[in-house]
């Protein structure tokens, strides 16, 4: 919402200066958003006199001048033809900035001789265009201020505009005057109020208007007349200049006139070309289908129940929103028919969002205009119209009733004090709602008709303690919900996120967070893509699918880092990834990705590709931070999008899926223009089952003090079979002594033949009792390469 | 007896290696040596010979031995410094690299937050980020004509034919989460929903998605005096300075009264600086909560009050860190992630400093 504040002292008598104004519009929830003081750039220039001027002895058309200033008398050299003495002149000295040629003045030659600054024109100082010699004022003092002089003598030049940010409930700040209302309730100044007068009619409509029964709730009130043989063309110039400084194109001085009390008083206005009128009209809903060229030039088809304003011909109105362009007014047009109606907001709404348009009547009636002010409204706009494009009215013809919207709430004046926190004496907030508007009888306060956002008491609260100013509420110390040491508040799934993110972090992985959103192509390699995780109205088309995994957000960045030259990446996300598009169809991950080598190339030899290993042993720092039990079975097959043969799921029993790792399916880095390798893990950190003994206390340390032994086996195997399968067999051949079993080599092919492995594995044997003899631990050897032996079909390698 | 000591002397300290000092140990006091056949000659003595000659034969026996050892360390060291200085390393080629990750600033300042909040006895609630009509509106006493919704520019799902109900949207605040946690655990509560929100915008401090903080606190007599001081002592805990707040009258259909609460801060040389000059900066929406969203949470409102705020959390960090550009944050840019990132064990504590 735009206004100036010439426009703003014709509804309120004030002294305030616009930062004053400016700075109380804030405060009270009308936020300042823009303020446009052309005086601004003005504030150093001063007034000064010719006293001499001198032909320029190397330059015909330049002038020598003497001027006097506040700080002495200057030489300046001018070239407009007005430049001669006697003359009171603006002048611009060395050092200022001159706005209309974008230069900051210094002490310069011209043609040879000095010249201490410039006597500005009209358009130097952006106040207008004028640019045939410089600004002669009738008046003034050398050395005043040429603000302050156009201030006393030329406001409209320098009238200050200032935009407002309008939240929902405040329709009534839509008019310039519900401004000054609040203003004057503040103390800033007096509310001019004027109430216009009725403009008698001379003759009877020629247009009536009757609305439908059905659409009497939408439309309960409307007010029209006929104003014939008025004369359109530019509205005079006062009114353009409102418009003008408002961001709004003059048109005609009908439309003008309308657009001024859509701002003056947020009464919204339509003027239709009477001639072009058939019949009555009739304010009614739609069938569905009907059509209409609107004032916009587009057409726009109706849905069953929008309601619509017709003649004999057909649909002329898309009520409340916009109006027809066949029977809009025109400079030929002599006569009009003037309407002002009351709407209802929510009908409104609905089809301003159906049929997408955004105009300022849709704007103001679905916030809601004051009802009251329908006929009033269309009394101002008569005389206004009969003023300014002469013509002779006809009496009003109405339709419906203004609706009552009379409602009146209870003021406890303590509420103000234990709500909100700020004492205000009852007496105090009484006058304050009368100031706004409202009526008091006894302590039931009744809102102004201008005012539907006051719903309850709260509101009144807020209305007291907003007009009293927020900034004098002073903190109150809140109590502590318990007392003593505060209880931790994190669930057990917040803290597992925490400890996911930062173990990853400290294995070396950069934190991301990607967009939740991803491209319908990359959600589909991940099993996404589906219409039910669709978002409706995407913002691009990058961003029109809920991602199935954290995985194509991550791929995404690793491509964008590898086009900046970064080519070894660990890079890692903890989020929530979608499973639907039901709000419960959502689970939260960490993901890890890794790609490249393990590190820049270094002296050491120490660079190597990363591989699945890599991605596998971070998982399992992972899961073993968060406390996931220490054997987990490997699965297959992982998903589509893992190299088939290089992946496997963690999984516990059957059922829970722990995790998934592996190399990234070659196909899925070509479609996401990634250079491998690629490397990833998934982690359910859901997924881990709560430890059962909730007790902080450990399970008792069983060590021994005994020598351990170590022995090493190394068995040839078929190819395909799994290491796994070797150590749990060999774990398998004394579960009392061997303590560990780790596979330390593999040898694949060569003399083995094709086909065939070795594995070689070390055997750990923890007596407790005794030491072992040669015999026992020979004994323990045979049953494992037994055991191993009928689980693998391996045979112990000669 | 002085010829022996002197030859000796003087050998053991010209030895080259220690198979030159073995051969002077055995020369000198081995078995056969030049002292041990002297000692031997004791037996031939006169007692009052023996009693003179029997100590210096011991003493430079000893005094042999000494230097003996002194020589064979003196000799190790010797040996032991020529191998070190053949074993000069460059140590100033690079060294094996250690991998470095980093926690995303959103991440750490969640923690931030989270940790000041606790300690004034807020939980933390979360809840989905696709979201019913309902919970992302209607509960919050924005009905479907409001026009709010328009200019939330909320993202909706695709909703399949046939489903006739509302589509869904992706939430547009963690207000529905407040919503959720009342219908839970009813009255008095007090919690903090962080989390990603979603609207349809887009330029240098707009991102289609971004984090939100909001806290929710309900009591019998919670007043919007205590939501000022809340909010001030979290400033200054979060900035780590002493922080004034502003609070202007504004509108949100979820609360009543409504503030906008702006902090003080300085404006100088292009930079934000929190906690001291005269100006002011907007960074939060709050309010007291609006009966009606009450009584959607199922707490009655003619028996509890309190109030609610909602913080960018993109923005927290932004201010406090010195980030330029919301977008960075989720370009995952690996120069960006190592600039701005934390490092794992920089933990947010109260104990500790935030």
């Amino acid at each position: 919402m735009k206004f100036t504040l010439s426009w703003l002292k014709d509804h309120l008598d004030t002294r305030a200066s616009v930062d004053e104004i400016a700075e109380t519009l804030t405060d009270l929830g009308l936020e300042v958003e823009e303020v446009v003081n052309p005086a601004d750039t003005l504030m150093n220039f001063t007034l000064g006199k010719v006293t001499k001027a001198e032909q320029h002895p190397d330059a015909d058309r330049l002038r020598v001048c003497m001027v006097a200033t506040d700080e002495g008398e200057k030489q300046i050299i001018c070239g407009a033809p007005n430049a001669r003495e006697g003359i009171t002149v603006v002048v611009c000295k060395p050092g200022d900035y001159v706005p209309g040629i974008d230069v900051t003045l210094s002490v310069g030659k011209i043609r040879g001789v000095e010249s201490h600054g410039m006597m500005a024109s009209e358009r130097e100082l952006e106040l207008s265009d004028e640019h045939d010699g410089i600004i002669e004022l009738p008046s003034g003092e050398v050395g005043e201020n040429f603000a302050d002089w156009l201030a006393k003598n030329d406001p409209a030049k320098i009238d200050p505009m200032i935009e407002i940010a309008i939240t929902p409930n405040r329709p009534d700040a839509l008019g310039v005057e519900g401004i000054a209302r609040d203003l004057a309730a503040r103390g800033l100044g007096t509310l001019i109020s004027k109430a216009p007068e009725p403009v008698p009619g001379t003759f009877e409509s020629p247009i009536n208007i009757t609305i439908d029964d059905d659409t009497l709730d939408g439309n309960p009130y409307f007010a029209g007349r006929v104003i014939k043989g008025v004369k359109n063309g530019p509205s005079p110039e006062w009114l353009q200049k409102r418009l003008t400084a408002i961001g709004l194109r003059p048109i005609s001085a009908l439309v003008d006139i309308t657009n001024f009390f859509t701002y003056d008083r947020n009464r919204p206005l339509h003027v239709f070309d009477a001639d072009k009128v058939q019949g009555d009209l009739r304010v009614h809903r739609a069938e569905g289908g009907e059509q209409i060229l609107a004032l916009d030039e587009k057409t726009y088809t109706f849905e069953k129940g929008m309601m619509i304003i017709s003649d004999d011909k057909g649909p002329e109105s898309i009520a409340g929103v916009m109006g027809g362009e066949e029977s809009g007014c025109t400079d030929e047009t002599v006569n009009v028919f003037v309407e002002s109606a009351y709407w209802d907001p929510v009908t409104i709404a609905h089809t301003g969002r159906k049929l997408k348009i955004n105009s300022d009547a849709k704007y103001r009636f679905e916030r809601g205009v004051d009802p009251a002010f329908t006929l009033p409204g269309l009394e101002a706009a008569t005389q206004m119209i009969l003023d300014l494009c002469g013509g002779e009215a006809s009496e009003v013809v109405e339709a419906g009733a203004v609706p009552d919207t009379t409602r009146a709430y209870r003021l406890d004046t303590a509420r103000c004090s234990s709500l909100v926190g700020m004492d205000i004496p009852a007496e105090t907030q009484r006058a304050t709602l009368e100031s706004l508007g409202f009526t008091l009888d006894g302590d039931m306060a009744t809102p102004p008709s201008w005012r539907p956002d006051v719903k309850g008491e709260a509101d009144l609260v807020e209305e007291v303690a907003r007009i009293a100013s927020l900034t004098n509420l002073e903190p109150k110390p809140m109590s502590r919900a318990t007392s003593g040491v505060p209880k931790p508040i994190l669930t057990p799934m917040q803290k597992r996120e925490q400890i996911a993110r930062r173990t990853a972090a400290a294995l070396g992985y950069n934190e991301c967070v990607t967009y939740s959103f991803i491209d319908q192509a990359s959600a589909a390699l991940f099993g996404g893509g589906d219409e039910a995780r669709r978002v409706a109205n995407p913002i691009s088309q990058d961003m029109t699918h809920m991602r199935p995994s954290l995985l194509p957000g991550l791929l995404q960045a690793a491509a964008r880092n590898q086009a900046r030259g970064f080519n070894e990446l660990s890079l890692f996300e903890v989020g929530a990834v979608f499973h639907g598009g039901e709000p419960e169809e959502h689970e939260i991950l960490i993901t890890g990705l890794k790609i490249g080598a393990t590190g820049p190339k270094d002296v050491h030899a120490s660079r190597r590709p990363i591989d699945v290993f890599d991605a596998r042993a971070d998982a399992e720092a992972i899961l073993s931070a968060l406390g996931a039990p220490a054997k987990t079975q490997f699965a297959r097959p992982a998903k589509g999008w893992w190299h088939p043969g290089r992946s496997a799921r963690m999984t516990l029993g059957p059922k829970i899926t722990l995790a998934a790792f592996g190399e990234i399916h070659p196909k899925v880095l070509k479609a996401m223009d990634v250079k491998g390798p690629a490397v990833g893990f998934a982690i359910h950190i859901g997924a881990i089952p709560q430890p059962k003994n909730t007790s902080s206390t450990r399970a008792a340390l069983a060590i021994s003090d005994l020598q351990a032994v170590e022995r090493d086996f190394a068995f040839v195997l078929d190819a395909d079979v799994e290491a796994i399968n070797v150590v749990n067999a060999a774990q398998g051949a004394n579960k009392t002594l061997i303590e560990d079993v780790r596979v330390f080599d593999e040898f694949i092919g060569g003399s083995l033949g094709d086909g065939k492995k070795s594995l070689a594995i070390t055997v750990r044997m923890q007596p407790t009792d005794k030491t072992l003899t040669d015999e026992e631990i020979e004994a323990v050897g045979k049953a494992i390469v037994e055991k191993v032996g009928k689980a693998t079909g391996g045979v112990l390698r000669g | 007896m002085d010829d022996l000591r002197d030859k000796y002397l003087g050998q053991i300290a010209e030895a080259a290696d220690e198979a030159a000092l073995e051969e002077l140990r055995v020369a000198a006091v081995g078995k056969k040596g030049e002292v041990s056949l002297k000692m031997r000659e004791l037996g031939k003595m006169t007692p009052e010979e023996r009693q003179v000659a029997g100590p210096k034969l011991n003493a430079l026996k000893d005094e042999i031995n000494s230097a003996l050892a002194a020589k064979k360390v003196a000799l190790e060291d010797a040996a032991l410094d020529a191998r070190l200085a053949e074993e000069w390393l460059d140590v100033t080629l690079p060294s094996r690299e250690r991998p470095r990750g980093t926690i995303h600033p959103v991440s750490q300042v969640t923690e931030e937050v989270t940790a000041i909040l606790a300690d004034m006895g807020f939980a933390v609630a979360e809840g989905p980020q696709i979201e019913s009509d309902w919970y992302n509106f209607d509960a919050l006493n924005i009905p479907s004509h409001h026009p709010a919704r328009t200019e939330m520019d909320t993202f909706y799902m695709a909703r399949a034919t046939g489903d006739n109900r509302p589509p869904h949207v992706l939430r547009t605040h963690t207000s529905p989460v407040q919503i959720r946690s009342m219908q839970e655990h009813g009255a008095p509560i007090r919690i903090i929903c962080p989390g990603r929100v979603y609207r349809a915008d887009y330029d240098q401090t707009h991102t289609p998605m971004f984090h939100q903080v909001e806290g929710l606190a309900i009591d019998k007599d919670i007043s919007m005096a205590n939501l000022k001081w809340v909010l001030e002592e979290f400033f200054s805990a979060y900035f780590g300075t002493k922080v004034k707040t502003r609070f202007r009258a504004s509108h949100f259909p979820f609360t009543e009264p409504s503030a906008e609460v702006d902090i003080q801060c300085s404006f100088e040389g292009g930079q934000v600086k929190v906690g001291e000059g005269d100006g002011w900066l907007e960074v939060l929406g709050s309010g007291m909560v609006h009966p009606k969203v009450l009584e959607a949470g199922g707490i009655d409102p003619a028996e509890w009050q309190g109030f609610a705020f909602g913080m960018g959390i993109d923005r927290m960090a932004m201010l406090k860190y010195g980030i330029p550009d919301l977008r960075a944050f989720f370009d995952s840019d690996l120069r960006w992630l190592r600039h701005y990132g934390f490092s794992a064990l920089q933990v947010p504590t109260l104990h500790g400093g935030l």
